[in-house]
């Protein structure tokens, strides 16, 4: 069995599952819980300043959008950091790292953007034996409108000032997590890099609307009639996720840059393919607030399976093995030249690419009088939407031309050579190959 | 002491009373709301859908089971309706399994089709449970037509014709509308009198007259009805029935499959429907099945179905043979009764075995006996009462295009008629189409 353990600047888990800061890791009753199911760390909901703890409201925090048979695909809250006592919460953490010492340990902290604040809880935190902060620069709801969370996350100054603040205060660890409701994921990245953060952690949630009620017109989740703009997680999300990931992890000024991958991680796959793209372990939250703690039993067996099948030894082996992979769009090869093609044995006659092609591509599917469908090379571009409508996995698939093939759709030869759109012809700015 | 399964004879009363109601409960029980969206989320939408083409009444499945699935069942039933105005009764009879979920690319793919038949339940019931009639008749065109047997074609074809704004009298000899949907099909595939509920729902349309106990020859004649209507749609199905051509077929407790159907549909209490301890059905067809399970879960002891010929030329479907299994009707195949035997009632068929030598069926010479105190006979049925100016072409009313006979302002449809299987979906198509071709030609 692979070996699973990680270590993230410094911090040894078990295995690279960590919990996000959120519902699921507010108490001790509830991490205990995560602990014995296996999660290598968590990230202790976020943390307030001392005093009067903030409030929730007391309607519905959730709102959900679903695929077929109600499987949950995106999930948006309106709760605000942990409603708890501050010293209840530090007790209930060193007890907890007390008693599992080897589980990574790290606390969310949200306080104001005031030097004196951060100064004050440091301290405290430390003191439980935590093994690092996260700073919650992303809660897009409630937290912002008093200028914390994203409010702070949205101004790469403020995000600098206070992971200094934070690394001249503690000799703990200092990961900042970032908000996606922004243009460029990269500038508070390198923000928290000129402040001297370890780490980053993404994404936080999307501020979303997740449904309206068509006979009370409130957006739900809705509070008496009204709704707010909420945080979107879950399975949807991933894919946004993923892009501003990678979109940090190949940027020279941050590359070297540890990364917390966070955004609709569902399934040891997901988790897999966060890594690949440079991050250095995953933070988990919709899929267990979905499914319970036990999914992280699938997330280790998967994981293992796949590092042994791929001969990996440790996650080193292919953290950012997709980065030099991700690349801008006119960079990608203009020679490379493919054609659908549906295989008849596998086809159900459905009919689905003939209409997708039909009605909104190219017009590259031929349907025969007893509902047998081909592609029609002289018109397909290979869009792929053929592929990605089928419900019938493997049944189209995209077959590249070989070099010294005509393309029946431009009758020219397909080329051997890679050229890209800085050398096209078309393009005015074009770079003639030297 | 009460009957039991082992009382000789045709007795009532053979299972308990709260037994026969959990006996003939629904055999496929309506989807909840969640479990509707469910089976609809596996519909593929297909383009051009098989589905669709193999729906005798051509009923737009993707879209309607897109609309249940989208939350609009309201619009699902009006999409089924507006082609199939029985979809309520076609959704709980329609052999599916040979017809639209057969084709089902799921089916072909996974052995297991989208539910069809149910999905189009749902809809429909859920229209039909707030008593929404969705179509509004037409401004009245002043004609007239008489529509003789109100049974599925009958029917079909009064709606399509009030709807269009003709003036419409639907005649029926029985004394009850509904044709085989009420008195022609086992009663768990339609539980809740749901036939003559579906009828009341059918005539809110307006512009109907109903008027019953009258058949041709027995109250009517069709030049009557030519004189005083502008049009005449006959729907008036097989009336008779085949005979066994075996000795015997006169003693007591041997009887038509269809009136014991219509019998027991009829029945206010089924403890009081008599039936044998060993019943023996003679066919190979769903009539044959609805009489052979109904013995059954009356509490008959032991019920064989007998067909003549080999399981693969059966006409009920494998469904229907799999649940007539289910219910513990034995099957036999290739055995054809030569005799009743008894002391003046049944008490035995003597059935021969056959083999298919050179394309024809004959007899092996090899002979057996099966107890058997009732005997059904489910052997097919055919035509009685047609007016004899009509052509008629193999013992069916002769009709080209939509439902046009030999006499110019008759049309006919339905099982009277050629074209088409003997299915009620097919009989509301041709009921449909023949108004659509009257409403044409009264119009022009």
């Amino acid at each position: 069995m692979a070996d699973l353990t990680s270590t993230f600047i410094g911090i040894k888990s078990p295995n690279p599952f960590w919990l996000a800061s959120a519902p699921p890791t507010d108490k001790e009753y509830n991490v205990r819980r995560a602990f014995e199911a296996g999660w290598g760390g968590v990230v202790w909901k976020t943390l307030g300043e001392e005093g009067p703890p903030v409030v929730n409201v007391n309607g519905p925090r959730y709102g959900a959008i679903y695929g077929a048979d109600r499987r949950l695909l995106g999930l948006n809250n309106i709760e605000l950091i942990t409603d708890r006592p501050l010293q209840q919460n530090l007790r209930e953490i060193k007890a907890v790292k007390r008693d599992y010492p080897d589980r990574a340990m790290i606390v969310s902290l949200m306080v104001p953007c005031e030097e004196h604040a951060w100064k004050a809880i440091l301290p405290v935190v430390e003191e439980t034996g935590a093994d690092g902060i996260e700073l919650n620069f992303g809660c897009p709801h409630g937290m912002s409108e008093r200028g914390m969370g994203a409010a702070v996350g949205q101004v790469p100054e403020y995000i600098e000032m206070v992971a200094r603040w934070c690394k001249q205060n503690t000799r703990m660890p200092v990961i900042v997590k970032l908000t996606p409701n922004i243009t460029d994921i990269r500038k508070p990245a390198e923000a928290a890099l000129r402040g001297g953060a370890d780490a980053v952690s993404l994404i936080n949630t999307i501020n979303s609307i997740t449904s309206v009620n068509l006979d009370t017109m409130s957006p739900e989740p809705s509070i008496d009639g009204k709704g707010s703009h909420g945080g979107y997680c879950g399975p949807a999300v991933k894919p946004i996720a993923m892009s501003m990931v990678s979109e940090i992890a190949r940027n020279v000024e941050t590359r070297d840059l540890p990364i917390s991958g966070i955004g609709g991680i569902t399934t040891w796959r997901d988790a897999a393919e966060f890594m690949s793209l440079g991050c250095g372990n995953v933070q988990v939250c919709t899929a267990v607030m979905t499914y319970g703690f036990k999914i992280v039993s699938e997330m280790i067996s998967g994981l293992s399976d796949w590092m042994d099948e791929k001969g990996h030894s440790s996650t080193a082996d292919f953290i950012g093995q997709a980065v030099p992979n991700v690349t801008d769009w006119q960079y990608l090869n203009l020679n490379y030249v493919a054609k659908a093609k549906i295989d008849q044995d596998a086809c159900i006659s459905c009919g689905r690419c003939y209409a997708a092609c039909e009605d909104t591509s190219h017009q590259a599917i031929a349907m025969s009088k007893d509902r047998s469908f081909s592609v029609i090379d002289e018109e397909c571009v290979a869009c792929n939407l053929c592929v990605d409508v089928c419900p019938v996995e493997n049944c189209i698939s995209m077959v590249p031309m070989e070099p010294g093939q005509t393309d029946p759709r431009t009758g020219k030869v397909v080329e051997k050579e890679y050229a890209n759109w800085t050398t096209h012809p078309n393009n005015p700015g074009a770079v003639a190959a030297e | 002491m009460p009957n039991s399964q082992m009382t000789p004879g045709i007795v009532p009363g053979r299972v308990p009373a709260e037994d026969l109601a959990e006996n003939f409960d629904d055999l496929h029980p309506a989807y909840t709301g969640h479990e509707a969206t469910v089976a609809a989320d596996r519909c593929y939408f297909c383009h051009d859908a098989p589905c669709v083409t193999a729906c005798p009444t051509d009923i737009d499945i993707p879209l309607f089971i897109r609309q249940i699935q989208t939350g609009t069942p309201d619009a699902a039933a009006k999409t089924i309706l507006s082609q199939n105005i029985l979809g309520g009764m076609c959704a709980r009879v329609c052999p599916t399994e040979t017809l639209c979920e057969q084709v089902c690319v799921r089916e072909v793919a996974e052995g297991k089709p989208v539910e069809i038949g149910r999905l189009q339940r749902h809809a429909t019931d859920t229209l039909m449970a707030k008593n929404i009639h969705p179509f509004t008749r037409a401004a009245s065109t002043g004609k007239t037509v008489a529509v003789v047997g109100a049974g599925p074609a009958g029917l079909a074809c009064a709606h399509r014709l009030a709807m269009h704004g003709h003036d419409v009298t639907l005649y029926d000899g029985r004394a009850k509308a509904g044709g085989l949907n009420e008195f022609g099909i086992a009663a768990y595939k339609t539980t809740d009198d749901f036939a003559a509920r579906e009828v009341n729902w059918l005539m809110q349309i307006g512009g109907i007259t109903l008027e019953l106990g009258k058949r041709l020859g027995d109250g009517l004649n069709l030049d009557d009805l030519k004189t005083t209507h502008d049009a005449v749609f006959l729907g008036i199905g097989l009336g008779g029935v085949n005979s066994l051509r075996a000795a015997g077929e006169e003693r007591d407790g041997v009887s038509d499959a269809v009136s014991f159907i219509a019998d027991l549909r009829q029945a206010d209490d089924l403890a009081k429907l008599p039936v044998g301890r060993n019943v023996v059905v003679i066919g190979g067809g769903m009539t044959a099945v609805d009489a052979a399970v109904q013995c059954k879960l009356l509490g008959a002891e032991s019920v064989t179905i007998a067909y003549r010929r080999g399981q693969d030329a059966m006409s009920a479907s494998p469904f229907e043979q799999d649940l007539a299994a289910a219910n513990g009707v034995r099957l036999l195949f290739n055995a054809q009764p030569i005799a009743i035997h008894g002391n003046g009632a049944a008490a035995e068929v003597e059935f021969e075995y056959t083999a298919t030598k050179s394309g024809k069926l004959k007899g092996t010479g090899e002979t057996f006996r099966l107890k058997a105190d009732q005997v059904f006979k489910a052997i097919g049925q055919t035509l009685e009462g047609a007016p004899e100016t009509l052509k008629l072409k193999g013992g069916k009313i002769a009709v080209k295009g939509a439902g046009q006979t030999s006499q110019k302002g008759i049309w006919a449809g339905g099982d009277c008629a050629t074209g088409g299987d003997d299915l009620t979906v097919t009989a509301v198509a041709e009921g449909r189409d023949a108004a659509e071709d009257i409403h044409t030609t009264l119009m022009a």
